[in-house]
């Protein structure tokens, strides 16, 4: 017991340097090194935002680059055509999402659709999204939003690339944080009921129905959060990009890399995958598609060799059990089967 | 209105023929095969490489690459999928994305992202008949389709190999205990539905343009297809794929292309509410 007790404590030191550590490395770091840290961080955002729904919940979404796509569309349509400020616009963003996520919510989990034909619902929801954008001239179509880059922290763009940086860094400390605390919550422990054995739970009298669709909505809700920062970094959106499944995807392989359904898992996978395919990139930049191949390549490799990622070799026995409970629990199915 | 209607029918045999592919692999190792559109498009680049080299038409080809293309679907099986067979579903849906993305970028570092075409000489004039003009080499294509997917009919039903694998997909466990062996199925299974990606793929040379990103929208028509037609289930995904051609076609043919994409997710996200189990499916067993 008191092994555990000063292993987590341990730990806990470990983070906190570590993030101390990120949290000064703008002092040192150029415009180059922070963009890539800028981007280590949105995606690390993402990837918390998928592990609060799937990883936690177990709800596997493909699909999230729809919420990512609605967060960044309502506050930079709302800012360029009717003058608000994205500060409120990411808001007005997140609800559009939290409707959206709703509704998909609603529908799927109502005709009890599970694993990977969920995955295939949601991936068809972003998909009917970025046509709908990509046609509809009310909505600027395929030509997409160019964002007028005016300098003002009021209408979320700061000159100063190292505000984005801090402001990510918020981003991610407040989600990593808040999964740390649902866990221990009553809401937590129903995610992971949900995921570990649905019927189970269902049978204890939790509401799976309702708890999935939290899940979801929430994680929309974040989800569209990081599309209007996208937004706002980058000034230029179009449907092609933010509705992208590659945005989808983006959410998914740093969680799984670094370990689905951990707390630290998506952040560490975030800081293994970046820096890999920028560094492919620019070894690889005059023969394209390379680099992309050495990250496909580290996907299959991690799901191959390490199934619940990097965060599983720290917590061997941990995971082990829940590999065997896994395959029980598979048996078991296609035995009902 | 004819004309379209029939151009529907011809691809969507030729999208089935893919998709029969994925319901096949999905059938048998529940694995939905992210890869799929990938496949197709290497098929349709091995085609490519064999008609240049031994300057034949893609027809004569076919033979060629549907065996290099099963022999692909082998390795990968063997290679990759096996060892994660029992891992849970979005760890497979997962590594099969990662091998898309390896496929799609290997071409693209390959041949390069710049359009490719074959054509076939004598081919490139429509076909008249009481004055509706059809594609002919979508005509060829459907008649392919239809002998291949006979040629599969047979197998899967008239051969030991054939009831080896329905019996696997049914119920793999009693399938392993009266002496399947349940790891070859799974290969044999994976690379006749990848050789199915490759003919699907030879037949689409000489009616679409080639390029690394094409497998994307095929990917999106082959589980449209699939599971309307039923996972698992070959004349389904016939049907399913004449369904989705024709809808492509006349509502493209009525509200403009890009649009006729919408109509067919809708159809998609409408089948995995109503009817997961897809046209012929039997009650869903929802536990």
């Amino acid at each position: 017991m008191a092994d555990k007790v000063i292993k987590k404590g341990i730990i806990n030191i470990l983070v906190a340097v570590i993030a101390l550590l990120i949290l000064l490395s703008p002092l040192v770091a150029d415009d180059y090194l922070l963009g890539v840290l800028i981007t280590i961080l949105t995606s690390a955002y993402l990837a918390q935002c998928w592990n609060l729904m799937s990883g936690y919940a177990g709800q596997f979404s493909f699909g999230h680059a729809a919420f990512f796509g609605l967060g960044a569309y309502t506050s930079s349509l709302l800012y360029v055509d009717f003058g608000i400020s994205p500060i409120l616009g990411m808001f007005a963003g997140a609800a559009v999402a939290a409707v959206v996520g709703l509704i998909i919510g609603f529908l799927s989990f109502r005709y009890k659709l599970k694993g990977d034909y969920f995955a295939l619902a949601t991936l068809a929801f972003a998909e009917i999204l970025r046509v709908l954008f990509n046609n509809t001239p009310a909505l600027k179509a395929a030509v997409g939003i160019t964002i007028p880059y005016v300098d003002n922290w009021k209408v979320f763009q700061f000159g100063d690339r190292k505000i984005y940086f801090y402001t990510a860094f918020v981003m991610v400390a407040g989600i990593t944080y808040f999964l740390y605390r649902m866990q221990k919550t009553k809401m937590g422990l129903y995610f992971i009921a949900i995921r570990e054995n649905e019927d189970a739970g269902n049978a204890l009298g939790i509401d799976t129905f309702k708890y999935k669709l939290i899940a979801l909505t929430l994680s929309a809700v974040l989800t569209a959060l990081a599309g209007t920062f996208y937004a706002q970094y980058y000034l230029f959106i179009d449907p092609s990009i933010v509705f992208n499944s590659t945005i989808s995807v983006g959410a998914i392989a740093p969680c799984i890399i670094g370990g689905v359904g951990t707390i630290l898992g998506p952040v560490l996978g975030a800081f293994i995958l970046t820096p890999i395919s920028e560094l492919t990139n620019t070894y690889f930049a005059s023969f394209s598609g390379m680099n992309m191949v050495i990250y496909g390549a580290i996907l299959i490799s991690v799901i191959i060799f390490l199934p619940n990622g990097v965060m599983g070799i720290f917590n061997k026995n941990k995971s082990k059990r829940k590999l065997n409970l896994n395959i029980k629990l598979k048996s078991n199915l296609k035995q009902i089967q | 209105m004819i004309q379209s209607l029939l151009e529907g029918i011809l691809m969507g045999g030729v999208y089935a023929l893919a998709a029969l592919g994925v319901s096949l692999i999905f059938g048998v190792m529940k694995i939905t095969n992210f890869a799929h559109g990938a496949l197709t498009m290497i098929g349709m680049y091995v085609t490519y490489e064999i008609c240049n080299r031994l300057g034949v038409v893609p027809y004569v080809a076919l033979p060629l690459t549907t065996v290099v293309m099963f022999f692909i679907g082998y390795i990968i099986q063997q290679g990759l999928i096996n060892p994660i067979i029992t891992a849970p579903s979005h760890n497979q849906l997962l590594l099969t994305l990662g091998i898309s993305i390896i496929l799609e970028n290997m071409a693209l570092a390959i041949w390069t992202p710049n359009y490719k075409s074959i054509t076939v000489p004598g081919f490139d004039k429509a076909l008249n008949v009481a004055g509706i003009s059809i594609n002919k080499p979508k005509v060829v294509a459907f008649i392919f389709v239809v002998v291949v997917t006979s040629i599969i009919y047979v197998i899967l039903t008239r051969t030991d190999l054939g009831r080896a694998i329905r019996a696997t997909s049914m119920e793999s466990e009693g399938a392993s205990l009266v002496g399947i062996r349940i790891k070859n199925i799974n290969s044999i299974a994976f690379a006749i539905g990848v050789a199915c990606a490759g003919i699907a793929g030879t037949l689409l040379t000489p009616i679409l343009y080639i390029s690394p990103s094409i497998g994307n929208t095929l990917l999106l028509k082959c589980f449209v297809i699939s599971v309307l037609g039923g996972l698992g289930n070959i004349w389904g995904a016939l049907l399913a794929g004449l369904i989705i051609g024709v809808v492509e076609s006349t509502s493209g043919f009525m509200l403009g292309g890009t649009w006729s994409e919408m109509v067919i997710y809708a159809i998609f996200i409408l089948t995995l509410f109503m009817k997961p189990t897809g046209l012929f499916g039997r009650r869903v067993s929802r536990g």
